[in-house]
């Protein structure tokens, strides 16, 4: 019996009878990260880091919740458990199983670089990786966090200089708290779209220190809008929400930026390939790093990225999930890759507070 | 040259909107780095503005040898072609270490080769860093030099050249080395951007970036040089457009006031004789003269210094042949005996743009068709005709006679005001075309695969069957003509219904049905459906209609036997 078994409900651990991240109800639940494709509603309890629980409770609405720190461990029917720092977004965690000497890690999603929020991914040593390929190509290299802060800066006071608001677009969760904190080091005022202001709240009130925004409501008026900033979700770009900026330019903040081709077809002013995932060199180091045997490549260019680690002499394999969309997370559609995480398509769960879209 | 300089200053002065990255890093010298950073603008920005203000920049700071390299690069002229794709590709996945396959997974995402190889190469300035890039004009003038030279040279001087350049600069020196760029710069906004530079007017500016001139030994003085003087013997003018009609012929109010031609269907030409010389253009700017070996003989029987504007199209006894034929003429590279009698070429004249070497584009119509009748009414080829006039007295009459245009060859009517001057590109109000409607059916789609550049991630160009029987029969491809948000939805649909995978292609569950529009039809045998459609497009998505409602084979056959011939 193997450690972790693919089922039809997600990532199973037989031997200590629970799922992680599952997408459909189970009856005990590890979740990496809030991002709706990996947490979702309807299990009957959940375990997660402290930190992820403020966001699950925003977005599953109240559940029996465990937390746990990082390298803490927490025995399940035999099974050693642990989370460690993933470097997604605030709270992100791989899990670490170890049971009988082996070890499996998983990573959920990562990211390599540190942003200054979400913690500084980890190396975990283990006999087995689950990793994710969201950008497993070679063209995907990013730019460092702070050179991407410095562009997007740039281009929100270059806009200023012109009169012209500018409208950030960055998921809700993860680059939307980057983004603020970039634009707040050159902006007094910043305006933000109500799913991004229920997210910032909720961290506010779990303790983080974030700076000051403010909420875009249907009093606030257009003198104050002219020249500002405002940060919005992808869901937000092209919708009637968009009408009240007056002359305003639209700087999308996602990996799929890096194509020139993606930008033009969005229609956006600027392309800031900016991800809270792993790029090309950051997936290749982290899977020497871990130091794994065996790797199983999910969401993402998962047939790419395997068949390169098996040329590099790196067993993998690709395994089929309901993370991310599948192969083709279409970076040309209306929303990103994060469009599959929004907080909007949280909507099979009937208790969850409804997340505001355009008002 | 002081008054380009006084105009630079003005223009500095008055353009808030200069974009502070665009300083020059010193004087006349922006480097590939400007260049670079001017198709970006270009390439990406969404507004008109932007462009002629990139462009105008870009001209007040460049080295005048980069200003015509760019004028000529933008109006689709290529350098020499120093190395090859396979050199390219080779050279790149080496320097990046990648094994050849995954070079193609990259490219297949990307969608442009260029690109793909800017970004596979490992970094060796950081994209926010200032390289040390030489002027535009070095690396072209450097390809012709390496040429004819050992594989070994050529190879060296690309990558030192990707080796002192950041990812923005790779990739348009990348595109001067695999052919043309396709950047959204009309004629129209190059014209307006060189305007700001000299007091040539827009008409001159337009003749003077046209025709086959050498951006290797012409200066930009030359270019914008203000004296008249006709240097190039073969320079076309830049043809007028006309706007498509929408609304009803009597808006256009009195009939006597306008001049009706039929709309002809094949390629808009100029025909020029200088110099004892002949030269034919295309409306693409292309030099077709060696294409059409049946015009040749036109040297000796047209006057010296004349400029015709008309129709190229394969016609006997005056009467047009399909559209198809002379496709097939002009995709040869030898024209044979056969070809000269079975698809004899005829050039339907219908307008006078320079006469004894003077520029008649501002004599009203009615004077140069005058002109014009003079010239060709009294030779007697075969090879050269006057495109008739349609005399009408009121609008009705035209209305009824406009259904007989495919019976004619033509695919409707060209209204022009009797007092028109021959104006610069499309311009609304005194040249109208009236076009007939499209032909239409109703098919399903079987195949999906996905687009090219801006589309590489979407499948977005479709393969169509009509029924015949039980069976689908596939019979055009189409790439365009429904919205992005459509595109997506057809996307989406493909990813869920995909059936089988043949390399790029998707078969798919035959469900969607669409109407395609097409201008033509004619019988192919390299086609299963026995069928080829002229300009097929997609008309409107018939999510009202069941795949079992589609046409029929038979439909299109007799389609074939109305409209084919
Ligand atoms: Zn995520
Ligand atoms: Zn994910």
């Amino acid at each position: 019996m193997a450690l972790i078994e693919f089922s039809d409900k997600g990532l199973c651990c037989p031997q200590g009878q629970f799922y992680i991240d599952p997408w459909k109800p189970v009856e005990k639940a590890l979740i990496t990260h809030a991002h709706s494709d990996h947490a979702r509603w309807g299990s009957q309890s959940y375990l997660c880091h402290q930190y992820t629980k403020p966001l699950l409770q925003l977005r599953l609405g109240d559940n029996p919740y465990q937390t746990v720190e990082w390298g803490e461990t927490v025995f399940m029917n035999g099974v050693k458990v642990s989370f460690h720092p993933a470097g997604h977004v605030i709270g992100s965690s791989q899990i670490r199983l170890e049971y009988n000497g082996e070890v499996w890690v998983v990573s959920g999603d990562y990211k390599v670089a540190n942003d200054g929020l979400s913690g500084q991914f980890e190396v975990v040593p283990c006999n087995t990786f689950i990793t994710e390929s969201t950008f497993g190509l070679p063209i995907y290299k990013w730019k460092s966090p702070g050179q991407i802060n410095k562009d997007i800066q740039s281009w929100v006071l270059k806009n200023k200089e012109l009169d012209k608001t500018s409208v950030v677009i960055a998921y809700s969760l993860g680059k939307a708290q980057r983004v603020i904190q970039a634009i707040a080091e050159v902006t007094d005022k910043i305006y933000v779209h109500g799913a991004v202001y229920n997210v910032h709240q909720t961290l506010i009130n779990a303790g983080w220190k974030l700076p000051e925004v403010h909420r875009i409501t249907p009093e606030t008026t257009k003198e104050e809008l002219t020249a500002s900033v405002v940060v919005a979700p992808p869901s937000a770009d092209g919708s009637s929400w968009m009408k009240r900026f007056p002359n305003h330019v639209t700087g999308v903040c996602s990996g799929w930026m890096q194509v020139r081709g993606n930008a033009r077809r969005r229609n956006v002013d600027a392309g800031f390939a900016m991800s809270d995932h792993a790029d090309w060199p950051g997936l290749l180091q982290a899977v020497k790093a871990t130091g794994a045997e065996k790797v199983f490549v999910t969401h993402g260019f998962q047939a790419t990225f395997s068949r390169y680690l098996n040329e590099l002499g790196i067993e993998a394999g690709e395994v089929k999930t309901e993370y991310g969309n599948d192969e083709e997370v279409s970076p040309l559609a209306v929303t990103d890759e994060d469009s599959i995480e929004t907080d909007e398509s949280v909507s099979d769960n009937p208790e969850a507070k409804t997340f505001e879209t355009n008002e | 040259m002081n008054k380009v300089e006084n105009d630079i200053e003005r223009l500095l002065n008055e353009d808030h909107d200069r974009d502070i990255s665009y300083s020059a890093s010193g004087v006349g010298g922006l480097g590939l780095g400007g260049f670079a950073d001017l198709v970006k603008v270009l390439g990406t920005s969404t507004k008109t503005t932007d462009k002629l203000n990139a462009l105008v920049q870009y001209f007040a700071s460049a080295d005048d040898k980069d200003k015509v390299w760019v004028i000529a690069l933008f109006s689709g002229r290529k350098p020499k072609r120093a190395v090859n794709t396979t050199q390219l590709i080779t050279w790149c996945v080496e320097a990046a270490g990648l094994p050849g396959w995954l070079f193609g997974e990259s490219y297949h995402t990307v969608g442009d080769l260029a690109e793909t190889i800017s970004l596979l190469l490992p970094e060796t300035i950081p994209a926010d860093q200032i390289s040390e890039s030489k002027p535009l004009h070095f690396y072209i003038d450097t390809f012709r030099q390496i040429e004819k030279q050992d594989e070994s040279i050529k190879k060296q001087f690309i990558i030192e050249s990707w080796d002192q350049m950041n990812q923005n600069e790779r990739f348009v020196f990348n595109k001067l080395i695999t052919g043309a760029f396709r950047i959204g710069v009309s004629q129209k906004m190059m014209v307006n951007a060189l305007a700001k530079f000299t007091s040539l007017e827009a008409s001159v500016i337009a003749h003077r970036i046209s025709g086959n001139w050498d951006p290797s030994t012409t200066t930009f003085a030359e270019l914008l040089n203000e004296s008249p003087t006709i240097t190039d013997y073969s320079k076309p003018y830049p043809f007028y457009l006309a706007y498509a009609l929408d609304a009803d012929p009597e808006s256009l109010g009195e009939p006597e006031a306008w001049q009706v031609e039929w709309k002809w269907d094949g390629i808009r030409g100029q025909m020029i004789k200088r110099n004892n010389t002949l030269f034919v253009w295309s409306r693409g700017e292309e030099l077709m003269t060696d294409k059409f070996p049946e015009y040749h003989s036109l040297k000796d029987v047209l006057p010296d210094g004349i400029v015709l504007d008309g129709e190229i199209i394969p016609s006997i006894d005056k009467k047009p042949l399909p559209f198809a034929l002379l496709q097939t003429r002009i995709g040869r590279k030898n024209v044979t005996k056969k070809n000269l009698q079975e698809t004899p070429i005829t050039f339907f004249a219908y307008d006078l743009l320079e006469y004894n070497y003077e520029d008649w584009r501002n004599r009203p119509l009615d004077e140069r068709r005058k002109q014009l009748q003079a010239i060709i009414e009294p030779l007697t080829t075969p090879t050269i005709i006057l495109s008739p006039i349609v005399t009408f007295s009121k609008w009705e009459e035209l209305t009824e006679l406009r259904t007989t245009s495919r019976e004619m060859g033509a695919e409707g009517f060209m209204i022009k005001r009797k007092s028109s001057t021959y104006q610069v590109g499309r311009k609304t109000g005194d040249w109208w075309k009236w076009k007939i409607e499209p032909l239409v059916i109703d098919c399903v789609m079987i195949y999906a695969e996905k687009g090219s550049g801006r589309r590489s991630n979407l499948y977005t160009a479709y393969t169509f069957a009509v029924k015949d029987g039980d069976k689908l029969i596939p019979f055009t491809r189409a790439y365009s003509g429904l919205t992005d948000k459509e595109f997506n939805e057809v996307d989406s649909f493909v990813k869920r219904n995909a059936i089988e995978k043949f390399g790029p292609v998707r078969t798919v569950k035959p469900e969607l049905v669409f109407e395609i529009a097409f201008e033509g039809i004619a019988a192919s045998n390299r086609h299963k459906s026995g069928v080829a459609l002229r300009f097929p497009r997609i008309n409107r998505w018939r999510k009202d209609k069941k795949p079992d409602e589609i046409n029929t084979l038979d439909d299109l056959k007799q389609m074939l036997q109305v409209y084919g011939k």
